[in-house]
């Protein structure tokens, strides 16, 4: 199961740059849990996990372009 | 009321054909930022060519009907779902009271179009129903829609569903662009070299890219030295205020060129080393982060060749969907 950027814009794994990231591999995940933000327009996109399981792998660098559709997140669901 | 807003996408605003005639007085045209696809979605549901309808960047909204309409959307591939089941871009599909329309994610372009049989029945001010939040003007309460709104919804009986663009005549976005623009009125101020990078440069469209103004990245031009005019800033890109057309090109500090669009302020301190032609501003709108772009040079002459062939294939779209 991935989770996918629902919009273009730039992949951000922390609330703010002194933050912990939202979700590390093996962090335990639900529908609801945010992981990620997607800046675009001056606006911060809050990215769901739209899932449940634990995120297996981060497909994308900090700070990264993202295209709507991308893998953000592998996840192995539970 | 005849449609409720579960979820309002990232930025959806009620718009049509504009405002123009006020810009004089700092209120920008507005009005959808794909002319093209805007007029397409109104005739797909048989409406007005001035009916609004609502632009979705980069996400798509979910709605609720209450009440049976026609509906298409057009413009950026945004694929549509009509209670979970796929329903076609460039075609009008009925929906019956109680369906809920909602969007997989975007695959190509910036801005899809809805339009539903009726039009959106919000408030006409200074001459139209488009919103310019900036401005706090027209659409919902002058701003993007929420969650909770209720859109009202004029009474017709639209088209009956099934109607199509031919694919001819469907918009399609690359990833690429070729943007025509006439140079001037201030590429004086740029060196040759400047001059040159500027149309040579692959831009590349940064995430601040909204209805006021596309930002891109990719050279950073030389100006010519001078003394600063009298009330003109200290970079060499300031200029004494001056209008700005829509679709001209401004670059502040010779990095990052803003092309303005249909919700920019009507002045400023910037030069504007050129001006996107009208025929082209719709591809600007259909622009996402990260397409790449280059301006290519046309003469006045082009600029109107290129503005008589918009108009051309207006009139064919009119032709093929009615």
């Amino acid at each position: 199961m991935d989770i996918r950027s629902p919009l273009p814009g730039v992949f951000y794994r922390r609330p703010s740059p002194e933050s912990d990231p939202f979700v590390e591999p093996g962090s335990p995940v639900g529908p609801d849990t945010v992981v990620a933000l997607v800046e675009v327009m001056k606006q911060f996109f809050e990215v769901q996990a739209g899932t449940s399981g634990t995120i297996a792998t981060v497909a994308v660098a900090d700070a990264d372009m993202v295209d709507a559709g991308q893998i953000l997140f592998t996840v192995h669901q539970s | 009321m005849a449609l409720s807003v579960l979820k309002p996408g990232l930025a959806t605003t009620v718009q049509d054909t504009g405002r123009p005639g006020y810009y004089n007085v700092g209120i920008p045209p507005s009005g959808s930022l794909d002319q093209y696809s805007s007029l397409a979605a109104n005739l797909l549901v048989g409406n007005a060519e001035d009916a609004a309808v609502l632009e979705c960047t980069y996400m798509g909204p979910e709605l609720r009907f209450d009440r049976p309409a026609t509906v298409a959307v057009t413009g950026a591939d945004l694929p549509p779902r009509l209670g979970g089941e796929p329903r076609p871009v460039w075609e009008s599909f009925a929906v019956e009271m109680g369906d809920v329309l909602s969007f997989d994610f975007l695959r190509s372009g910036a801005r899809a179009y809805i339009a539903v049989s009726g039009g959106f029945d919000v408030p006409v001010m200074l001459g139209s129903r488009s919103t310019y939040a900036l401005g706090a003007l027209g659409g919902v309460g002058g701003r993007a829609l929420a969650a909770g709104d209720e859109l009202p919804i004029g009474d017709a009986d639209g088209a009956a569903p099934g109607r199509s663009v031919p694919a001819a005549l469907r918009s399609t976005h690359p990833k690429h662009r070729e943007i025509r623009v006439m140079m001037g009125l201030y590429d004086h101020r740029l060196t040759d070299g400047g001059r040159r990078a500027f149309l040579d440069a692959e831009w590349r469209l940064t995430t601040l890219a909204d209805r006021t103004g596309f930002r891109y990245r990719g050279a950073a031009l030389e100006f010519r030295e001078r003394v600063a005019p009298f009330g003109a800033g200290s970079d060499p890109s300031n200029i004494v205020d001056a209008p700005y057309p829509i679709g001209s090109i401004q670059i502040p500090g010779g990095v990052e060129p803003i092309v303005l669009h249909r919700d920019a302020v009507s002045g400023g301190g910037y030069v504007m080393v050129g001006t996107v032609i009208s025929a082209d501003m719709d591809d600007v709108g259909q622009s996402a982060p990260n397409i790449t772009t280059r301006f290519v040079e046309v003469d006045l002459d082009g600029a109107l060749r290129a503005r008589r062939e918009r108009a051309d294939r207006l009139e064919a779209l009119r032709e093929a969907v009615r």
